[in-house]
C-alpha cells in the first residue's frame, strides 16, 4: 500500500502545464492549412426565413465558402442522449435553421475563410430576409404551436406515489407557494471551440476540442455523417470548464466534421463569448406551483409539485433530462408519504437548454427548503425545528424513495440527515450566531441567517471501464473513457490506483477522453467519475498488483501471499527479507514477453446520494438592495473523499455559482425575445468581492455501501443549496417569511421587496 | 482589410517581428502570431481578465490592445513567469493552496497579481482583493487564489 494516499489532500498532476502556459484548450489547436468557420447567428427570436443573400460574403478575398440548410439538408437533427422520453423528437434542432428561426442566436449560415477577421467580415455581409412571427417568451403563458399540429408544449413529466388527494383531504393545513428561478447557465470561462481534420490517407475524421462525453459524441457524428463509428475519433485536451453545458454535441461540433471531410481541410470553430452566451446551453429557468398538506406538527403529509420548464426553443441532447430530475429530487430528505410532480415542458423563443451543475436539484431544493421554510412560518416553530421534525431517519437506509429517474430506481444508499444537521448547526454556532444577529438587528442592521438541506445524486452508472498498463521503467498508464472537465480527474484517479498498487501516484498517467485509447466511455457528467471510474480504476488496480506478485513471488523464491507493494517495492509482508523494485519487476515480466496489463469494468445500475447543508449569514442593504454574504457553510457527507483539498475545491467553486444563480447572473429576455444578457457586462457573475467566504466541512460519516471505497460524488453540492439558503437568510433579516419567491434577488427585486414590506 | 504593418513584439526578452493588421488585437498577435498559447482569450471585451499580460511593468488586457500599440515594447506573458524548472512563487503558490482547477483563468490571474505586486509590493491584503475582483473565475470561488496570492506577496516581499 501507498498508505493513506485515499483521502490525502496531495498537489495535482494538472498544475504545473496549466501554470507554466503548456495547456492545450481547443483554441490552441491548430492544424496547416487550417481553414476558420463563423456562424450567422439569427437576430429574430421567431420568423420565417424567406431568403438569404450570400454573394456580398462569397465576394470577399480570404473566403473559401458559405453554407446555409441547402448545403447540410442530408444531416439529421441533433440526437436526445439522456432521458429517451417518446414525443420529443419534433422538437430536436438542426444544425443550420431550415426554414424557420425560432431564437436570438439560432445558426442560420456558416462562413469558412481563411483567417478569424475575415470569417467575421464575411459572416457580416450575409443578408438574411426574415418574416418576423409573434415570440412566446413566458413558458407559465398558455401553449402556443411549435409547427402545425405542434404544440409548445411536448409533453408533461409525470411521477407520483402515495395518496395525495387523501393528504390534502386529511391536512390540518394546506400550504400553497408559487416560486421561480431565473435562467442561468454554467457560462465556463473557456467558450466552445471544435477543430475538425480529415486523414485521407487513413479515412479517418478527427475532431479535437471534446469534452465531457467524446464517445457518445464520436458515434453520433459518425451516424449523422454516416460514417463508420471506427472512422472518426474525438480527442479531449484541456477543458476550461463544464459544469454541464460543454462538450455536449452542438450543431457548431457537426458542422466543422462535416466541413472538414467535404473540403479535405481542417476547420477550425472557436466561439467568441456573445455567441456563448446565446448559443451555448441555459438553464434553470422554471416557475413551480407547489402544495404541501401538514399535520398541526407540521409534519407533511403530502406534496403536489407543478411546474412549468422553460426549454428555450429547442430540444436539445438532455431531452428531459432537468425537469425529471426536478420532478425526482424535490422530496430531499424529508419524509413525503404522499408525492405527485407534474413538470410542464414548454418550448419557448429562447436560447435552448440543457442542464447546468446540480440541474434540477437548485430548484428542486430552492422550492423544497421555501416550504420547510412556510411550514416553521405557519407552525410557529424554528426553521430547524420544522426540519428535524420531517427528516428520514439513520434506520431508514437504504430508503426507497418510490420514483426513477435517469433510468434508475431512486434508493438512498446511506445516510444520517440529522447527524449532518446537528454537525453543521454546532460548526456554525447557530445558537449564538442567531442572538448575535437579533443584537445586530435590534441596532438596526437586516441581518439574518437562513439554513438548507439537501440530497445530492452521484455516480451514474450503468459502468465504466478502465485499462492499466505498466510499462519496463514502472510507469504506469491509466486508460479510462471517462472525461475531465478541470476537475482532477487525473489526480483523483492516480491516488486510488497509486494507493491499491503501493506505489507513487506521480508515476502514473491518466488517459481521458480519447476515443482511439478505448472502445468506450461514458464521459464525465452527474459527479460520476469518482464513483465510477474510481471502483474500475481500483478493480483493474488488484489485477494488476496480483500480477505483480505473482511474478515477484517466483524471481524472489516465496509466494504472492506472503508479499505485499509499499513504496514502489515489493517485499515481504513480514517486513524482513529479500525485496525488489516494482520497477524491476515490470522489466522481468516485460523482459519475459509479458504485458503487464489489467482492465476492469464497475457496473452499478444505482446511484449514490450524497447529502449536505448549507447555512448562510447575510446583510441587505436598505437603501441599495446589495445583499452581502458574510459568513457562508457548507456541512457535505461524501461517504468517503479521496482527495479532501479537491473536495472542497469543488464545493467552493460551486458555492459561487450558486451565490451567482441567487444574486446576480440571469439571461434576461424583453417582450419581444430579444436577449438582454449578451455580454459580461450584463451576465453578471461574482467576482472575489461578491463570494463569500466560506467554511467546507467534508464529513464521512456514510459511506456508500455501493462500491468497495464507500465514494460518493463532489460536483454539485457546493451549488445546490444556496440558492434556497439565501432566501432564507434575506427572509430572516428583513423579518417577512416568505418574502423571497423568485432568484436571482437582484438588488432591484431586494428594493422592490422592501418598499412592499414598508407598505404593508 | 487594410494593409498590415511590419512590429516587432519583445515577448519575453524574444525580439518577434511580425505583420499584423492595425485591427489585430495583442491578444491575437501573441497566440497566433507568436505562437504563445498561454494566454488565453476568454471574453475580448476587458470584463474576464484570462487575457492579461504585462506590458512595460503594467498588466494589461491583450484583449483590448492592438498589436500596433504594443510595437517595441517589452511584453510578459505566463510561459516568461518560471526560471526553468522553477516556478515563479506566485506558480508555486497556485499549486500549494489549490488556485485552479481547469487552469483556463489561471495565467491571467498570475500575470496580473504578479503585475501588481512588482509594482507595489507592499500592497495591503485587502487592496489585493480589489486587484483581484478584476478577474473572473468560474471554478475556484476564489477562495483559494487569495489564500495563493497573499501567500505568495508575502514570499515576494520576503525575498526583496
Amino acid at each position: 500500500m501507498a498508505a493513506g494516499l485515499i483521502g490525502k489532500s496531495v498537489p495535482r498532476l494538472e498544475d504545473r502545464l496549466l501554470l507554466t502556459g503548456q495547456g492545450r484548450f481547443a483554441s490552441d489547436i491548430s492544424f496547416p492549412d487550417q481553414l476558420t468557420m463563423r456562424v450567422v447567428r439569427s437576430p429574430s427570436p421567431n420568423a420565417i426565413i424567406r431568403s438569404i443573400d450570400m454573394s456580398a460574403a462569397k465576394d470577399l478575398p480570404g473566403v473559401f465558402a458559405v453554407w446555409t440548410f441547402e448545403d447540410v439538408k442530408a444531416l439529421p437533427p441533433i440526437d436526445v442522449r439522456l432521458t429517451k422520453i417518446e414525443g420529443l423528437g419534433p422538437y430536436r434542432q438542426h444544425v443550420l435553421a431550415r426554414d424557420r428561426v425560432r431564437y436570438v442566436g439560432e445558426p442560420v449560415a456558416v462562413v469558412f475563410a481563411s483567417d478569424a477577421y475575415v470569417a467575421e467580415d464575411a459572416a457580416d455581409l450575409v443578408s438574411l430576409k426574415l418574416d418576423p412571427l409573434p415570440p412566446i417568451v413566458n413558458a407559465t403563458d398558455p401553449p402556443g404551436e411549435f409547427d402545425p399540429g405542434l404544440q409548445t408544449e411536448p409533453l408533461a413529466i409525470r411521477k407520483e406515489y402515495g395518496d395525495v388527494d387523501a393528504a390534502f383531504r386529511a391536512a390540518a393545513h394546506t400550504l400553497v407557494l408559487e416560486l421561480a428561478v431565473g435562467r442561468h447557465s454554467g457560462v465556463p470561462l473557456e467558450t466552445r471551440g471544435a477543430i475538425a481534420r480529415y486523414n485521407a490517407a487513413r479515412d479517418m475524421l478527427e475532431m479535437h476540442g471534446a469534452a465531457k462525453v467524446p464517445h457518445w459524441n464520436r458515434d453520433q457524428i459518425a451516424r449523422m455523417l454516416g460514417r463508420e463509428r471506427k472512422s472518426v475519433n474525438l480527442y479531449e485536451g484541456h477543458v476550461g470548464g463544464g459544469f454541464g453545458v460543454r462538450g455536449e454535441l452542438y450543431p457548431e461540433d457537426v458542422l466543422v466534421c462535416e466541413a472538414a471531410l467535404r473540403f479535405k481541410r481542417p476547420v477550425k470553430w472557436i466561439e467568441d463569448r456573445r455567441e456563448n452566451l446565446i448559443a451555448c446551453n441555459h438553464s434553470r429557468q422554471q416557475t413551480h406551483r407547489v402544495r404541501a398538506a401538514i399535520d398541526r406538527d407540521g409534519r407533511i403529509l403530502g406534496i403536489d409539485n407543478e411546474f412549468f420548464h422553460d426549454q428555450g426553443a429547442y430540444v436539445r441532447t438532455h431531452g428531459a433530462t432537468v425537469p425529471d430530475l426536478a420532478c425526482a429530487m424535490l422530496p430531499g430528505p424529508y419524509r413525503v408519504p404522499a408525492y405527485r410532480a407534474v413538470g410542464h415542458i414548454r418550448l419557448t423563443n429562447k436560447t435552448p437548454g440543457g442542464t447546468y451543475r446540480a440541474p434540477g436539484r437548485y430548484e428542486s431544493t430552492f422550492v423544497r427548503e421555501r416550504l420547510l421554510d412556510a411550514i416553521a412560518a405557519k407552525i410557529g416553530i424554528s426553521p430547524v425545528e420544522a426540519r428535524e421534525r420531517n427528516l428520514l431517519a439513520k434506520a431508514d437506509m437504504p430508503y426507497d424513495l418510490r420514483l426513477d429517474t435517469l433510468g434508475t430506481k431512486m434508493i438512498y444508499d446511506s445516510g444520517d440527515y440529522a447527524g449532518l444537521l446537528g454537525k453543521a448547526l454546532s460548526a456554525t454556532g447557530w445558537n449564538e450566531i442567531r442572538a448575535a444577529v437579533k443584537l445586530r438587528r435590534s441596532q438596526g442592521e437586516l441581518l439574518g441567517v437562513g439554513l438548507a438541506m439537501f440530497v445530492e445524486k452521484s455516480g451514474l452508472g450503468p459502468f465504466d471501464d478502465v485499462e492499466l498498463e505498466m510499462h519496463a521503467s514502472g510507469a504506469v498508464e491509466l486508460i479510462t473513457g471517462a472525461a475531465s472537465v478541470g476537475q482532477g480527474v487525473e489526480t483523483a484517479m492516480a491516488q486510488v490506483c497509486a494507493e491499491t498498487l503501493g506505489i507513487d501516484y506521480t508515476s502514473i498517467r491518466v488517459i481521458h477522453g480519447q476515443t482511439d485509447r478505448i472502445e468506450r466511455g461514458l464521459g464525465a457528467f452527474a459527479s460520476r467519475v469518482t464513483v465510477m471510474t474510481g471502483e474500475a480504476t481500483r478493480r483493474a488496480s488488484l489485477i494488476l498488483r496480483d500480477q505483480l506478485l505473482g511474478a515477484a513471488a517466483s524471481l524472489m523464491q516465496t509466494t504472492p501471499e506472503q508479499l505485499l507493494i509499499a513504496d514502489g517495492v515489493v517485499q515481504h509482508a513480514s517486513g524482513t527479507g529479500p525485496h525488489m523494485a516494482v520497477a524491476d519487476v515490470a522489466a522481468a515480466m516485460v523482459g519475459n514477453g509479458k504485458r503487464v496489463f489489467a482492465e476492469a469494468t464497475f457496473e452499478s445500475g444505482h446511484m449514490v446520494y450524497p447529502y449536505g447543508v448549507h447555512v448562510a449569514q447575510i446583510q441587505v442593504d436598505q437603501l441599495t438592495g446589495h445583499v452581502k454574504i458574510e459568513r457562508y457553510l457548507v456541512a457535505y457527507d461524501i461517504g468517503r473523499a479521496v482527495n479532501p483539498m479537491l473536495v472542497e475545491g469543488q464545493i467552493a467553486g460551486g458555492v459561487a455559482q450558486g451565490v451567482g444563480g441567487a444574486l446576480l447572473e440571469e439571461f434576461l429576455y424583453d417582450e419581444s425575445g430579444e436577449p438582454l444578457s449578451v455580454t459580461f457586462a450584463d451576465y453578471l457573475m461574482p467576482t472575489v468581492r461578491e463570494t463569500p467566504p466560506m467554511d467546507v466541512m467534508i464529513v464521512e460519516d456514510a459511506p456508500s455501501p455501493l462500491n468497495s471505497l464507500g465514494l460518493k460524488g463532489a460536483g454539485e453540492a457546493g451549488v445546490n443549496a444556496v440558492g434556497a439558503a439565501i432566501a432564507a437568510a434575506i427572509d430572516d433579516a428583513i423579518g417577512r417569511p416568505g418574502a423571497i419567491r423568485q432568484l436571482p434577488v437582484t438588488p432591484q427585486r431586494m428594493k422592490s421587496i422592501l418598499r412592499a414590506a414598508i407598505r404593508d | 482589410m487594410s494593409e498590415k504593418m511590419s512590429i516587432t513584439l519583445n515577448i519575453n526578452g524574444l525580439n518577434r517581428p511580425i505583420k499584423v493588421e492595425s485591427r489585430r488585437t495583442l491578444a491575437d498577435a501573441i497566440r497566433e502570431d507568436c505562437g504563445q498559447t498561454g494566454t488565453h482569450i476568454g471574453c475580448e471585451h476587458g470584463v474576464c481578465g484570462a487575457c492579461t499580460v504585462i506590458v512595460n511593468g503594467e498588466p494589461v488586457r491583450s484583449c483590448l490592445m492592438y498589436a500596433v500599440q504594443a510595437d517595441g515594447k517589452k511584453i510578459r506573458t505566463v510561459e516568461g513567469l518560471a526560471r526553468g524548472d522553477e516556478l515563479h512563487p506566485m506558480q508555486r503558490a497556485f499549486m500549494e493552496h489549490h488556485g485552479l482547477q481547469c487552469g483556463f483563468c489561471t495565467p491571467g490571474f498570475l500575470m496580473l497579481a504578479v503585475g501588481v505586486l512588482e509594482r507595489e509590493p507592499d500592497m495591503s491584503n485587502d487592496e489585493l482583493l480589489d486587484v483581484l475582483a478584476s478577474n473572473l473565475c468560474r471554478c475556484t470561488g476564489y477562495q483559494n487564489i487569495i489564500k495563493a496570492v497573499w501567500a505568495a506577496a508575502a514570499e515576494m516581499r520576503g525575498s526583496k
